[in-house]
């Protein structure tokens, strides 16, 4: 075993900061030290918050963090953070809600930008929560970016997916939209003193209420709580309502561990296969300049983009065959 | 190898109530291409070394303008130093008399930024003297 696996396991800071680096960085070396870290993971509660910008998902988390440490927990964060799309720069700003956590060695905060992964993650969150898992984290929480409608990759990654919504965001049609609001497991109406947090409560009921057939034969069906993260109100109710949540999941896959899911297990694969590929044939055909040629060459217009992706990719397949 | 990207942070430490300076250079950076990790007012240089290294940034930005800097920037550099890592550059700007800037990079920090300095200049700088780590 590399002693860099041995230090993510002994629970080494600076170890697990820089193998998150080598994650989002994509330094290839990286995947023997996850394969190896693999065998340590599935023993943390993953815990995703989503939401739109502003409606106080680092403010909740931080709440939750202390929450967690007063039961003794230790937590891992991860806040993730939009990449700009001109310029491949970020500003990481979710770890100011939770800077009083920094000094506790029992909280481990990170952020990530998206650099340029849609989904509301970055494309280095799943790994990384294997590492923050690996090093013993009991509690994982991930923050995802400011989300619209669309963005539920956070689901696949979470046990218990807590959507944050604030009053007065949109009427009912918002409410029934597909999306973001179909994930829930839980919803909370965060600043739940401002104006309209009953009217919230009511279309978010009445949206839930629309599925009922979903929720037959003790299904879990996604309770509404309200809460005012700023003071610490409706936290404890946010934390007991995720344990309830977790005894489900429990019951309903019989003793089986969490992670054991196989639709999950199959949404990972494709994932990272996915991921690899691209990365493999991206980094293939930049190596030899060919990407470059053919740019070149379709601005010149010797050859169409079609056809140039045609040559590029299978050229760029047969060439990886050899070499995998 | 592939690029890493440049990874800094942004810090305030100590009783300043003043980061109108510190989030625009925190935009510049960001503008220049770089992952910046802001972390707000109020902050003891324990507090910003533990994040730095969480974070695993290259270099600590430190923006004082309240006059305890010839406190705050070393402890920084002292604290990385008992963290093993010192090959976090830190770098500090504010209100830092023109006598203080030596003895403060006698003491470990790298450069010193002053009212009138150009964000290019500052961003250019970054670029030049603070490197991704390579292991």
């Amino acid at each position: 075993m590399s002693s860099a696996v041995e230090k993510v396991i002994a629970g080494d800071v600076r170890t697990v900061a820089r193998l998150i680096r080598d994650i989002d960085d994509k330094i290839p070396g990286v995947r023997d030290v996850l394969k190896a870290l693999y065998a340590h993971t599935g023993k943390a509660y993953v815990i995703g918050i989503t939401g739109a910008p502003g409606v106080g998902k680092s403010t909740l988390v931080d709440q939750m963090v202390n929450h967690y440490r007063h039961q003794g927990k230790s937590v891992g964060v991860l806040a993730v953070d939009p990449t700009s799309p001109f310029t491949g720069g970020a500003i990481l700003g979710d770890r100011i809600r939770m800077q009083r956590h920094s000094l506790d060695d029992g909280v481990f905060i990170r952020s990530l930008a998206t650099r340029g992964h849609f989904g509301g993650l970055s494309q280095s969150t799943r790994s990384a929560i294997d590492v923050l898992d690996a090093m013993g984290k009991d509690y994982i929480i991930v923050e995802t970016v400011g989300v619209g409608q669309d963005e539920v990759d956070v689901v696949k990654s979470a046990q218990t997916t807590v959507i944050v919504v604030i009053p007065g965001m949109g009427d009912d049609i918002q409410a029934i939209k597909a999306g973001i609001l179909e994930v829930g497991d839980l919803f909370v109406i965060n600043k739940a003193d401002r104006e309209g947090a009953d009217k919230t409560f009511n279309e978010l009921r009445q949206m839930i209420d629309m599925g009922h057939e979903k929720y037959e034969d003790g299904k879990w069906k996604p309770p509404i709580l309200k809460a005012e993260a700023v003071f610490d109100r409706g936290v404890t109710e946010l934390l007991e309502t995720i344990e309830r949540h977790r005894d489900y999941l429990l019951k309903a896959s019989q003793g089986n561990k969490l992670r054991k899911n196989k639709e999950r297990i199959r949404e990972d694969l494709v994932e990272m296969i996915k991921s690899r590929l691209i990365q493999e044939v991206l980094d293939h055909m930049s190596e030899n300049d060919r990407l470059n040629k053919a740019v070149d060459a379709v601005m010149d217009g010797e050859i169409d983009p079609y056809t140039a992706c045609d040559e590029l990719l299978l050229s760029t397949l047969r060439a990886l065959q050899k070499d995998l | 190898m592939r690029d890493r990207k440049l990874r800094v942070m942004v810090a305030k430490p100590g009783l300043d109530g003043h980061d109108r300076g510190a989030r625009i250079i925190a935009r510049a950076f960001r503008d220049a291409g770089f992952e910046v990790v802001y972390t707000g007012l109020h902050q003891t240089p324990d507090s910003i070394v533990k994040a730095a290294i969480q974070e695993d940034v290259d270099m600590i930005g430190l923006s004082s303008l309240a006059g305890a800097h010839m406190y705050l920037f070393p402890e920084v550099v002292k604290l990385l130093k008992e963290n093993g890592a010192d090959d976090i550059v830190v770098v500090g700007g504010g209100i830092i008399p023109d006598d203080d800037i030596p003895k403060l990079k006698a003491q470990g920090i790298v450069e010193i930024f002053t009212p009138g300095s150009k964000l290019d200049d500052m961003v250019g700088w970054v670029k030049a003297n603070v490197k991704t780590r390579t292991d």
